[in-house]
């Protein structure tokens, strides 16, 4: 049963006729709406202005735009000191090369000193395709969310990074967002609610639920409607917000279902479903399947077949569902 | 041409020579910190603190004011005495440095203590930190400066160079770095440890304007910092060659002294020795 109150597109389940736009067009477009709004918002760069898409950005507002050539380490701090000065600056890169290798600046500079600065990561996950595994970023969100004052989110689809992106924005205190290359289907509408730390439930079910983040939320959804046609009831739950983390909402769906399945473009080890199993093995265990990368790098190749191999497909999500239910 | 009066310098020395004896005690409380590096440039602090910076200790987020930013946080304990000497916090709460509860911590920490504009430590990062709030001047139309003191052993990281760079890119005129070129680093001498020189060619070849001062002479340090101000479409760096140590003959020029407290006896006889100059007078608190 799809949730209503989520609403959802009509048809949501042609994906064929469905919208295709990339998670990173809504990054663009909502910061530049956030600029539009705010004009402490600034932008900086690594030499990756179109494919982050915060060329967007540059074209609408030039002089609040910071080009910081290939130095992430430096722009990460080049933002801390822009927001201590009052700034709202987004520092945008690909995600295996901020927060990858900018780590220790984000650490302390950004997170420690609580600078309002917002990191997004773009290109992240296996379905960067033919780029091949050094700028597939698969470990960015365990590497984010260990760190304090740190807002962690991987929206599922164009609309909702744009949303994601503004409330970044109005957020006082340091983000990651995470974002993906590839058009993916817009299956939310600007209706669809959206709320840091909420988690959607998109369909509700009881024999097993799915816990899911970034574009891979899609591919549960018609993974459950498969299920549904075998008779098999799986709640969907949009956990868009990796940290904090909606214990409320995970916790109600392994109590209604009693098996969850997590799914995610990210190494099992560290990302968003060991976040889950942090909140389920503390209040209310139940057996977990976790659907990512099972501990190995990436490779090139298209997407769809990146995600076939290592398990990410609806298939794959379909088994893991089937075996999670096996072991209530 | 001067811009400090020589009353003002002779006053500014014996504040040096205070600061450094409270840093002393400081640490001798503290049980651990860096010694070398705070005295080495206690008179920069000094300097900046009591004639070149713009502040207002009672307002520490004073839109208008200077920021100084310090990238090598492990002198900490120098910026701290000079700030409790510019009135941001008593003096005796510099016995509280790296103990539990204290607004001191080992490397500082901006949101726990009013008036420090960064958290520093891990080296490299400071300047970079300085480049974003001079860009941020620039954007807000603001003339307050941005400064910014570098150790040599951080040229080490990369991420030095990147700001290096980006400051010239940026034209930051507003932004005065000041190195605190006193050879040592953990490890041993910088130029054994990984060789920096030429400084003066490297900033000058990356697009900064160039000073070198003597670090322990007042009037050079307060004349590059307003020649600095002069400089349009260029960052300055002033390279101020500093003594590690300075001020205590046991410590001066020893990178065994970067990384350790003064212990008791040592602590007094640092004391007697910066009391009475090094024996050229005679101490009043003998």
């Amino acid at each position: 049963m799809i949730n209503e109150e989520m609403n959802l597109v009509e048809n949501l389940f042609d994906e064929e006729r469905m919208e295709k736009v990339p998670t990173r067009n809504g990054f663009g477009e909502g910061l530049v709406n956030s600029g539009k709004k705010n004009e402490n918002v600034v932008a900086l760069c690594a030499d990756l202005t179109d494919s982050t898409r915060i060329s967007f950005f540059q074209k609408e507002f030039p002089e609040r735009y910071f080009e910081m050539g290939i130095s992430e380490q430096n722009m990460a701090s080049v933002a801390a000191g822009m927001a201590v000065a009052g700034k709202i600056p987004f520092i945008s890169s690909y995600g295996v090369f901020s927060p990858g290798r900018n780590w220790d600046q984000i650490r302390v500079n950004v997170c420690y000193n609580n600078a309002n600065v917002k990191i997004a990561g773009a290109h992240t996950g296996i379905s960067v395709g033919p780029d091949g595994a050094t700028h597939q970023a698969l470990e960015d969100i365990a590497i984010t969310r260990c760190l304090p004052n740190l807002i962690v989110m991987a929206p599922a689809d164009y609309l909702e990074t744009k949303k994601a992106v503004e409330a970044a924005a109005e957020h006082k205190g340091p983000v990651y967002i995470r974002f993906a290359r590839e058009k993916d289907p817009v299956f939310t509408t600007e209706k669809t609610p959206f709320e840091i730390g909420k988690a959607n439930l998109l369909k509700d079910g009881n024999d097993a639920a799915i816990v899911a983040c970034g574009p891979l939320v899609y591919k549960a959804l018609i993974a459950a409607k498969k299920l549904e046609e075998e008779g098999i009831s799986v709640l969907v739950l949009n956990n868009h917000t990796i940290k904090p983390i909606d214990e409320d909402a995970i916790l109600e769906a392994a109590k209604k279902t009693g098996a969850i399945v997590t799914v995610e473009e990210h190494q099992v080890n560290g990302g968003m479903g060991s976040a889950v199993c942090e909140v389920l093995s503390k209040n209310h265990p139940v057996p977990v399947e976790m659907v990512g990368m099972q501990d190995s790098f990436g490779e090139s190749g298209a997407p769809e077949e990146l995600l076939e191999k290592y398990g990410m497909s609806v298939d794959g999500i379909l088994e893991a569902v089937k075996k999670a239910i096996k072991r209530k | 041409m001067s811009y400090i009066h020589d009353d003002k310098i002779k006053q500014l020395e014996e504040k040096a020579n205070e600061m450094r004896q409270d840093l002393i005690q400081m640490l001798l409380e503290a049980g651990s910190g860096h010694s070398a590096g705070p005295l080495g440039f206690m008179d920069v602090f000094c300097a900046l603190y009591f004639h070149v910076l713009k502040y207002d200790p009672k307002n520490p987020d004073w839109e208008d004011r200077d920021r100084f930013f310090l990238s090598h946080g492990h002198i900490a304990p120098g910026l701290y005495t000079a700030m409790a000497h510019a009135g941001y916090f008593p003096k005796k709460e510099l016995m509280t440095l790296r103990k539990f509860g204290t607004r001191l911590q080992g490397h500082p920490h901006r949101e726990t203590l009013p008036g420090l504009e960064s958290t520093s430590g891990p080296l490299g990062q400071g300047l970079s930190q300085a480049i974003g709030t001079a860009l941020a001047a620039k954007l807000d139309k603001k003339d307050y400066r941005v400064y910014c003191a570098v150790s040599d052993g951080e040229h080490d990281e990369g991420q030095t160079w990147e700001a290096v760079l980006c400051a010239a890119r940026y034209k930051l005129n507003n932004l005065t770095a000041i190195l605190d070129r006193n050879n040592i680093q953990i490890d041993g001498f910088t130029e054994d440890v990984m060789p920096l020189d030429s400084l003066v060619e490297k900033y000058s070849a990356f697009g900064w304007h160039v000073i070198e001062v003597d670090g322990h002479n007042i009037e050079q340090i307060v004349n590059a910092c307003e020649e600095a101000k002069a400089i349009y479409e260029k960052p300055t760096m002033i390279i101020a060659h500093t003594i590690p140590g300075k001020g205590v003959d046991f410590m001066e020029f020893k990178f065994e002294w970067h990384g350790k407290p003064p212990n008791k006896e040592e602590a007094k006889e640092s004391l007697n020795q910066l009391r009475t100059l090094g024996g050229k007078i005679k101490s009043e608190h003998e």
